[in-house]
């Protein structure tokens, strides 16, 4: 070994409740240098990462920093050998000023707060990333991107050798990530190392040196970013030909079935689209775009504050999630855990929910033979990995929850079905079975609105795309004009 | 995928007999207390001990629903006090206007479908915080009963009632054989019923089981129902002294979320049974029993209880974190 490395990681293996999340990966890491490190949603990046900084004890492996040997093990032991880490969701106290944000681990002597020095030392760190905040804001009062900045100076605070950004991006505008990007830049210059994760291909190729790309828990390629093209390292993540992934699609587009017009609510405002029968209709956007909050107004689960919405011509006044449901919409939410799956209870009871109706008499007494018998059917159909259909649904493979969520809608009837961020955390065999699910949807004239971040997806799956920003639509794409280029421009354009 | 399943198996299996651990609680105790004092196991005394707790039994089966929604519900006390003191009130002739039995129950039902419905508005509508709202309702119940009685005992002259109050089909007490009734009727509503089911589900994940086209608000508002009309009937069973009285059922709240817990409800909804919940009131009810037998006094009695309380919950703490 020529090199000396920063980290060197190997045979690193965690598994969560028997699912092996990391099989032996080595990852590596030079002093002063961007490493992007790419996989799919939970393809085992951020467990990786969370073992580096210490949030994670592994299973087996070995973790050298700067050639000795880490014990790692708690975030504490992280931070003292010099691991910093940003993590997707900020981990900020909103009512507490940056500066104790910042340092909320050494506030002060005796548990007394100096409140001067604290002050000058946060303002020392914020300088030096090249911003001027003041540190005696309250958090809750400043920008996403400054937040961003705030978590960066406090990894950085404990003098930190190793910065690891979890998508910090998805959150920022082009001209932040800009800034973020000259940030990274200096630090690299100053020595530090960065691991960057992240989903953008252009970013990457534009700010890292080298790449780390993960599949399934293991290292599928690693190097030096000249070596690979953006379709590459694509290909590695996915684990297959770009060209096999989304399955081609007979289905046509045909009749509107799905008019919005000058939709408003919180979060967004002025929406108008149309879907039509048997077309995938894509809603791109970054975290916090307002496109969760546009399909959850559309289906009822949020109030609306203006706008029309048209089924099949016919004007709807959804306000429930239970009148969207008998007008014939369907949602597939983004959280299945907190949204789509009662957890603690059995695949069937899961998969009845929605249409208790059909395994149960007039009167409300539950037939349990039909509930089974649908639970049966629909686990065949979906091709669900389900021992038995009354385990709890908690048992259950990201993947295969997944198809469960989208079981127990097909148990009902419905025209429209909204999916949001259908495959975040699902294995890629999965993905391309929920896939041909949606094509044969389509194929029956159902209209299909998927949200995705993940661009491949976007263009891979949809007869049509709408962007939006900051709560509004920025634009659509038709299916031939749609590239990563031309989406990320959509969602540039707006900002100038 | 071999290993996974056969874990499957044996935690299942674990989790299944784990699940009748109450009834296996209250057996070992009714045959500890049988050692203890030869006059536990007798008929007398088991009616006594059932009679006794008819009416915490009828109370915690309306708290389980409310518990499972992942509410609770303190003014059950209350409401029963209030019950107990409208019906008595209404039947009492030494008024001119004494008024007939199915009538007066019907209004006093009504008068605890007040309660309720507003409690159960204000947490599934208002999104308010049940602990809050039934506070609230805890102390206005037991205001409104004291403001009715004036602070005195009403007597019951209605045969019927007093009937029901003191006699017994092959000596089984008629309060006992009600509060049977109404533990079957939430067993096999919880168990058979798409109501029962989403009642659990809701608990468990109320904000999946909305985002399915269900009205969950509804639901929420009905358990809060069905418990305040529970809370007459178990007020009424508890006036079995032949009188209608605002101090009764003073701390029912705390004995029917005691005797959920013990059945291995959690608090934080979607986990409970109304066999267990039963098993739960019972065990409660023999420790005092068993107690007043071996002439243990009072308020040792009361630390002993909350001792057992928190063993019950810690021997089935595994499975409640799952």
């Amino acid at each position: 070994m020529g090199q000396a490395y920063r980290v060197q990681m190997q045979g690193i293996q965690k598994a969560f409740a028997g699912i092996k999340a990391l099989r032996g990966v080595d990852f590596f890491l030079l002093p002063g240098e961007i490493h992007a490190l790419v996989g799919e949603n939970g393809a085992g990046k951020s467990t990786l990462m969370k073992v580096l900084s210490g949030a994670y004890a592994m299973d087996a492996g070995e973790v050298r920093i700067d050639g000795k040997p880490a014990l790692l093990g708690t975030p504490r032991r992280g931070k003292e050998l010099g691991v910093g880490i940003v993590y997707q969701e900020f981990e900020l106290a909103d009512d507490l000023t940056i500066a104790e944000n910042i340092l909320i681990d050494r506030l002060g002597r005796h548990g007394i707060v100096h409140w001067k020095a604290l002050f000058a030392k946060a303002q020392a760190v914020i300088h030096g990333l090249g911003f001027d905040i003041d540190v005696r804001s309250l958090v809750r009062d400043i920008s996403v991107a400054y937040k961003q900045v705030v978590e960066i100076a406090k990894a950085l605070s404990a003098d930190a050798k190793i910065l690891i950004l979890d998508e910090p991006t998805a959150v920022l505008t082009p001209t932040e990530t800009h800034k973020l990007f000259e940030t990274m830049r200096a630090l690299k210059a100053q020595g530090v190392s960065i691991v960057y994760i992240s989903h953008r291909m252009e970013e990457i190729f534009s700010v890292c040196d080298r790449v780390t790309i993960m599949r399934d828990g293991e290292v599928t390629g690693s190097g030096p970013l000249a070596s690979f093209t953006p379709d590459s390292v694509v290909e590695l993540m996915i684990g297959r030909k770009l060209s096999t992934m989304y399955p081609p699609r007979n289905a046509r587009p045909g009749a509107e079935l799905l008019r919005v017009e000058g939709l408003s609510g919180r979060a967004f405002s002025d929406i108008g689209f149309t879907l039509h029968k048997g077309e995938v209709l894509g809603i791109f956007g970054l975290v916090g775009s307002g496109r969760t909050e546009i399909v959850r107004a559309i289906f009822g689960a949020d109030a609306r504050k203006g706008g029309k919405v048209w089924l099949s011509g016919r004007e709807t006044h959804i306000r429930s999630p239970h009148q969207g449901m008998r007008q014939g919409l369907a949602l597939i939410p983004e959280n299945r855990k907190e949204q789509g799956l009662v957890l603690d209870q059995s695949i069937s009871r899961n998969m009845s929910l929605c249409n208790i109706r059909r395994v149960s008499q007039p009167r409300g007494i539950l037939r349990r033979r039909k509930e089974r018998a649908l639970a049966e059917e629909l686990i065949a159909r979906l091709s669900v990995k389900a021992g038995n259909p009354i385990n709890p649904v908690k048992t259950l493979s990201g993947g295969n929850q997944q198809k469960v969520v989208i079981a127990k809608w097909l148990a009902a009837s419905f025209q429209v079905l909204i999916m949001d961020e259908p495959t975040r955390g699902v294995d890629v065999g999965a993905k391309v079975e929920i896939y041909q699910i949606m094509n044969q949807l389509a194929a029956q004239g159902v209209g299909i609105l998927m949200i995705s971040s993940e661009l491949n997806e976007i263009i891979g799956m949809c007869d049509a795309v709408m962007v939006v920003d900051k709560g509004r639509k920025m634009g659509a794409l038709s299916k031939e004009e749609l590239s990563e280029k031309s989406i990320m421009k959509l969602v540039v354009g707006g900002k100038q | 995928m071999m290993e996974n399943a056969k874990r499957n198996t044996v935690w299942d299996t674990m989790d299944n007999l784990r699940q009748y651990l109450p009834v296996a609680v209250l057996l070992v105790l009714v045959i500890i207390s049988s050692l203890l004092s030869k006059n536990f196991l007798t008929v007398q005394n088991i009616f006594n001990l059932l009679r006794q707790n008819a009416g915490t039994v009828i109370v915690s089966m309306g708290m389980l629903l409310v518990i499972l929604t992942g509410g609770i519900d303190l003014s059950v006390g209350s409401v029963a006090a209030f019950s107990s003191v409208l019906f008595a009130t209404l039947l009492d002739n030494r008024q001119a206007a004494a008024l007939p039995l199915p009538l007066a129950l019907l209004l006093t039902l009504l008068g605890s479908l007040a309660f309720g419905a507003l409690c159960g508005y204000l947490v599934a509508y208002k999104k308010m915080a049940a602990f809050v709202v039934t506070l609230a309702a805890m102390t206005a119940a037991r205001g409104v009963a004291y403001m009715i009685s004036h602070a005195k005992t009403i007597p019951i002259t209605n045969e019927v009632v007093n009937v029901f109050s003191k006699g017994n089909v092959l000596k089984v007490p008629y309060s006992v054989i009600l509060a049977l009734l109404i533990f079957l009727c939430v067993a096999f509503v919880l168990r058979f019923t798409s109501y029962g089911r989403f009642v659990q589900a809701i608990g468990s994940n109320e904000n999946a089981v909305r985002l399915s086209g269900i009205r969950t608000s509804m639901f929420v508002l009905s358990v809060y129902v069905v418990s305040s009309l529970l809370c007459t009937f178990g007020g009424i069973v508890e006036s079995r002294t032949g009188v209608g009285d605002a101090r009764v059922c003073e701390g029912l709240e705390l004995d029917a979320i005691a005797a959920c817990v013990i059945g291995g409800a959690s608090l934080s909804g979607g986990k409970g049974t109304a066999l267990n919940t039963l098993m739960g009131v019972l065990i409660l009810g023999l420790i005092g029993n068993i107690m007043a037998l071996k002439k243990v006094a009072p308020y040792p009695q009361q630390v002993i209880k909350g001792v057992i309380i928190i063993a019950a919950v810690l021997l089935q703490g595994k499975r409640n974190k799952d």
